[in-house]
């Protein structure tokens, strides 16, 4: 299972990113996380809880927001949603495409932290 | 009552590490002029008697040389040393799938401007694989026909990560009454528009195909059609 390794991966990353920024405590660490990643939730955040509690970010919680499969549709010449990962067609008019644009994600998007910890907060949580 | 929190954005990769890395591999390998083709499959698809069939042919006319990756033993290794190419065997101990800086450690000492064709045989896994770019130029994934036609549907991640699939052992097919009309549904289901070969490294069936696909790559580059990730 690669679940630990990419959970050790996002616990690494948002170490460096909050250090970047002088964060002192990660209450929570927000990730997009597409199907086509290869990465399965549920072991995910099994393989978090364990890697958190020996890295930088004891208290950080995991936070999946899970993303769509997109294809650009040449019929439709548009992005469209698909309904199966186990079948790549436009949901609208079953054209079949292999132009993903969405559903890869890996990716940080954000770090969760206590509002007072700095006095500028970007985005209200 | 719990503080009041708030987002800080942050816009990073997980995997940034060994992106990075596999872009800096992909740019010396096209530096280089070596063409680099992974394998992956789930274990016993016939990679290794694949690539000893693939070896043989090639260095004919090429300079050509392969990582293999498994958990433990160099048995894949010494049996494709028989090719008489330069091999090395990637042991990863307990990490089910190649990453770039396995790829990057094992060429040290390697000049890989000397090569035409660098293949990387990856760790027996249709799951783990699927994640980590390797820098490779070309992504062959292999099933068997014993394995049954719905093997895409069941693993669509890998296939479509894949940007040639190679069905093995084709000379079983009677056999074991594989389905290959299914098996092509299966694929063109989860990839398509996949490039597929059927292949027997036992009777060679398939294989001058097969050949002659990775030999046009030479030349032109990265030919793959391999999407970024996102």
């Amino acid at each position: 299972m690669h679940e630990l390794s990419i959970a050790l991966n996002i616990l690494d990353v948002a170490a460096e990113e909050a250090e970047r920024r002088s964060i002192g405590c990660v209450e929570a660490v927000h990730i997009k996380l597409g199907p086509l990643s290869g990465i399965v939730k549920s072991a995910l955040l099994s393989a978090f809880d364990l890697a958190r509690e020996h890295s930088a970010l004891p208290e950080a919680r995991l936070v999946v927001e899970d993303m769509p499969i997109v294809i650009y549709c040449k019929h439709c010449q548009a992005e469209q949603p698909v309904e199966s990962i186990q079948e790549l067609v436009c949901s609208v008019c079953r054209t079949p495409s292999n132009h993903v644009v969405g559903g890869r994600e890996m990716e940080i998007t954000a770090l969760e932290i206590t509002a007072l910890e700095i006095a500028d907060p970007e985005i209200n949580a | 009552m719990n503080a009041p929190t708030r987002l800080v954005e942050v816009r990073t990769k997980i995997l940034k590490q060994n992106d990075v890395l596999a872009r800096e591999l992909r740019e010396r390998f096209r530096q280089d002029g070596v063409t680099v083709v992974s394998l992956v499959s789930s274990p016993g698809a016939g990679k290794t008697a694949l690539l000893e069939d693939l070896l043989l042919r090639l260095r004919e006319n090429y300079r050509v040389a392969a990582l293999v990756g498994d958990l433990a033993t160099d048995n894949d290794a010494r049996r494709l040393a028989r090719a008489e190419v330069p091999t090395k065997q990637i042991t990863t101990g307990t990490v089910c799938h190649l990453e770039a800086d396995m790829v990057a450690d094992a060429l040290q000492g390697w000049n890989t401007d000397e090569l035409d064709f660098l293949f990387i045989e990856n760790v027996g896994n249709l799951v783990c694989p699927a994640t980590w770019d390797l820098g490779e130029a070309l992504r062959l994934v292999l099933f068997s026909v014993t394995e049954g036609e719905d093997k895409p549907l069941k693993y669509p991640t890998i296939f479509n990560t894949a940007d040639v699939a190679v069905i093995t052992k084709m000379d079983l097919a009677t056999a074991v009454e594989f389905d290959a009309a299914e098996a092509k549904r299966s694929l063109q289901s989860v990839r398509p528009g996949i490039e597929t070969f059927d292949v027997s490294a036992k009777t060679g069936e398939g294989m001058a195909e097969l050949v002659e696909r990775l030999r046009s790559l030479r030349g032109l580059g990265d030919a793959s059609n391999q999407q970024e990730a996102i």
